[in-house]
């Protein structure tokens, strides 16, 4: 423990904190605004999913961190050691050991529990963003249900590219009443959305926060004769095999050598200790890193 | 035959300065009415307040609703008055780029309406945003390209067919043909008389353009500093004015 | 079918310090089913004026104009135009179209107006168009670009459309040669036979005396003119 408050915040913030996070599970999907705090870091590092972390972590958690699914960025790295600097929690690589997971643009592959926790890192909670300028007109959209102009925006990428090409960020009506932003994920990650554990989102540098309880209903938004679609690079992963998992694609040298990795770099670790090797994987060995 | 829209004691004042006081007309399905007068004169602004962009300080505008009820539009709720705004009713701005969205394509324009309402099939979506696009004769491989890329007068037939499109039954146009050139200006008074006649709109189209309202208006009404000074048909309003300010507005045109 | 009572007409100039002009007053006239009546008086008597009242184009200071039920002195807005589409039809001197629209379009509006199936208008249109000598080449383009002569020849065969019950003709022959001037006065020969009450002025008075059952001095209405003062 340390000379800081528990988590970095005084009591008081986080109280208005889980306030506004009680409320937006209250209204799955709709954005709560809250008086978002500098933090010992800069906008679009996180600030958002770190003042929710932090007011949601007890002593008694453990604590995962993930950037595009990795563990070992620095990104990662540096909120799971602000955490254990300033809480004192346990930390974990460990999927299935956290108890609270702060991610940035991924879900893990595993599926999450009713006793675990995921925090989003969210850079523009307003999906109507683009198409809208005006927020006071986007509140108002979401207030009326107003939502033609999100359709508008996949007719266009339609109509320019023969299919809807948005690929992360994709947006999602949420029990049927609001449209979503889910954080720039892979839209292959959006059906995963409707899971176990609670969804916390936090827009720190927008000042939003939202939420899905557990067995929320999320429909990613689409044509009848477009359907959604969860898509993935069409490949296995070559360090453990895995098929069904989301995909980074690693440019090994200048002569334009690539490989595909899972980007949940816990999963794919626990495949390979479980003997799955991948078309240019080795065998696991416990202290090749 | 019962008016669609009935407008008693509309008055809207800026301060103390009035914007328009006390106007009552009745609009018939299938009529269309001009509004003219100078700069100022307080027809955008009565405009304005039928259309829900304004809210005026006295009045009632009741609009015959689906059902045949007459209900007051300044009254009803925002989301009733919006849901209006998309569906029964439509406005056509002065300029294209106030009714239009600059960085979505024409289809995706025309077919913004019908997706507010519910449509969910690409194909028929952009079906009908082509079909619109060839009545507003706009062709079809001009579908994909944005607004920015359309000459003036496109712009404005772009939006009509934007607002047209979800089948309006009373339609608001400010200054419709503003900044467009003469023979522009014909080819849009035609298209918009046409549809007009098929598809049996009642309109109010505010101008400044006497020659605009004799080819679009079946009646005039004439308004000076926030009043109305005189109505009538259009033809005898032009051809037989009554009022001091009409005569001295129809005498001011300039002969070709 | 037209039946006008105590008609009286002034206009205001507010512009030139408010003088007040009567141009009409006590003017009666009752036109049957089938009959055509030619206005006649000077220049300046009032012939177009009490012809624009009746179509509505004016406005009256007093008295009625009754055209099939409808009191045009009293009328609504709406009303008139409803009397015009359906009942009835103006000849003017002048042809007044939106500009680029195709001259069979132009001279087929009436008809498509009171609801005619496009095609069969279409024909009707091209049908007159013949009829009057214009030229077929040109009947796909706008008539704005016409010579006066083919220009009023449209605007006749616009008004002979549809087979209006009430018809106001200002000066239908004026300026056609000896051929068109004949199809013209066939086609009033014609309206008056299916029963149309026809008010008409016509300054030549061989078409007059041949089409009109009576004429009207409308001097005897104008305030300061005495009839025949001409």
């Amino acid at each position: 423990m340390s000379d800081y408050n528990f988590a970095y915040l005084d009591e008081q913030t986080k109280r208005m904190i889980r306030r506004a996070i009680l409320k937006g599970l209250a209204i799955p999907g709709y954005q709560v605004p809250f008086a978002s705090r500098e933090m010992p870091m800069p906008y679009g590092w996180g600030t958002g999913g770190v003042q929710v972390s932090a007011a949601t972590l007890t002593p008694d958690d453990t604590f995962k961190v993930i950037d595009q699914g990795a563990d070992d960025t620095t990104n990662a790295v540096s909120i799971r050691k602000f955490f254990e600097k300033t809480a004192g929690v346990a930390t974990t690589e460990e999927t299935s050991a956290a108890s609270v997971i702060q991610t940035r643009h991924r879900i893990p592959e595993d599926e999450l529990r009713e006793d675990q926790i995921l925090v989003y890192q969210v850079p523009i909670p307003e999906p109507l963003r683009f198409l809208e300028p005006s927020e006071v007109e986007t509140r108002k959209m979401h207030s009326l249900e107003e939502y033609g102009l999100m359709h508008v925006k996949l007719y266009e990428d339609i109509a320019k590219h023969g299919a809807i090409a948005t690929s992360y960020a994709y947006p999602v009506k949420v029990e049927g009443r609001y449209v979503m932003d889910p954080s720039p994920i892979p839209k292959f990650d959006n059906p995963k959305m409707e899971m176990a554990g609670i969804q916390l989102f936090g827009a720190g540098r927008e000042q939003r926060i939202y939420a899905l309880p557990p067995y929320c209903q999320v429909v990613s938004l689409d044509f009848d004769d477009f359907p959604f679609e969860a898509s993935k690079a069409d490949h296995a992963c070559d360090m453990c095999g895995a098929t069904d998992s989301y995909l980074d694609e690693v440019i090994m040298d200048d002569a334009g050598n690539r490989m595909f990795v899972c980007s949940d770099t816990d999963y794919c670790a626990s495949r390979r200790k479980a003997g799955h090797v991948g078309a240019q994987g080795t065998p696991f060995e416990e202290d090749a890193a | 035959m019962t008016p669609l829209l009935q407008v008693q004691n509309i008055s809207k004042f800026y301060g103390h300065r009035i914007g328009c006081q006390d106007v009552n007309f009745d609009l018939y399905p299938g009529e269309v009415m001009g509004i003219v007068g100078e700069s100022g004169s307080g027809k955008s602004t009565l405009l304005n307040c039928l259309a829900g962009f304004l809210t005026p300080e006295t009045g009632e505008v009741r609009f015959e609703m689906r059902d045949g009820e007459m209900r007051d539009t300044v009254t009803m709720s925002e989301p009733e008055r919006r849901m209006l705004s998309r569906t029964d009713w439509a406005f056509v701005h002065q300029h294209a780029r106030d009714g239009l969205r600059m960085n979505v394509s024409a289809g995706g324009n025309v077919g913004e309406r019908l997706m507010a309402v519910g449509a969910r099939h690409y194909g028929n979506i952009r079906a009908e945003a082509v079909d619109w696009l060839g009545r507003v004769e706009i062709s079809e491989e001009r579908v994909d390209d944005r607004p920015t890329q359309f000459s003036g007068g496109m712009q404005q037939r772009l939006q009509i067919a934007r607002n047209l499109v979800t089948g309006p039954r009373l339609v608001f146009m400010d200054e419709p043909t503003g900044g467009l050139d003469v023979s522009v200006q014909a080819r849009l008074l035609d298209l918009l008389r046409g549809l007009v006649r098929e598809m049996g709109l009642s309109a109010i189209i505010v101008t400044h353009d006497l020659a605009v309202v004799r080819l679009l208006a079946d009646r005039l009404m004439v308004m000076k500093d926030g009043h109305v000074v005189e109505t009538g048909l259009t033809d005898q309003v032009l051809d037989d004015p009554q009022h001091a300010y009409t005569q001295l507005l129809v005498s001011s045109v300039l002969q070709v | 079918m037209i039946e006008i009572r105590n008609l009286s007409k002034t206009f205001t100039l507010h512009n030139q310090g408010g003088a007040v002009i009567p141009v009409m007053h006590g003017a009666e006239l009752v036109v049957a089913p089938g009959e055509c009546v030619a206005l006649t008086g000077a220049s300046g008597a009032g012939k177009s004026t009490l012809m624009r009242m009746i179509y509505g184009n004016y406005l009256a200071a007093g008295g009625s104009i009754v055209v099939d039920g409808v009191d045009v002195v009293q009328a609504e807005p709406r009303e008139i135009l409803a009397l015009r589409r359906d009942v009835l039809g103006y000849v003017s001197q002048f042809l007044r179209v939106v500009p680029r629209v195709p001259t069979v379009d132009v001279v087929a509006e009436p008809l498509l107006a009171v609801g005619a199936e496009g095609e069969a208008a279409r024909a009707k249109a091209r049908e007159l168009l013949a009829r009057l000598n214009i030229p077929e080449r040109l009947w796909s383009l706008s008539p704005t670009s016409f010579s006066g002569g083919e220009q009023q020849r449209v605007n006749i065969a616009r008004g002979f459309a549809h087979d209006y019950p009430a018809m106001l003709l200002d000066e239908p022959t004026a300026s056609l040669d000896a051929t068109n001037r004949e199809t013209v006065l066939s086609l009033i020969e014609e309206a008056k036979a299916r029963g149309a009450a026809i008010v008409g002025i016509f300054h030549d008075e061989a078409a007059r005396a041949r089409v009109c059952d009576r004429e009207i001095d409308v001097s005897i209405y104008t305030p300061g003119l005495t009839a025949g003062a001409a």
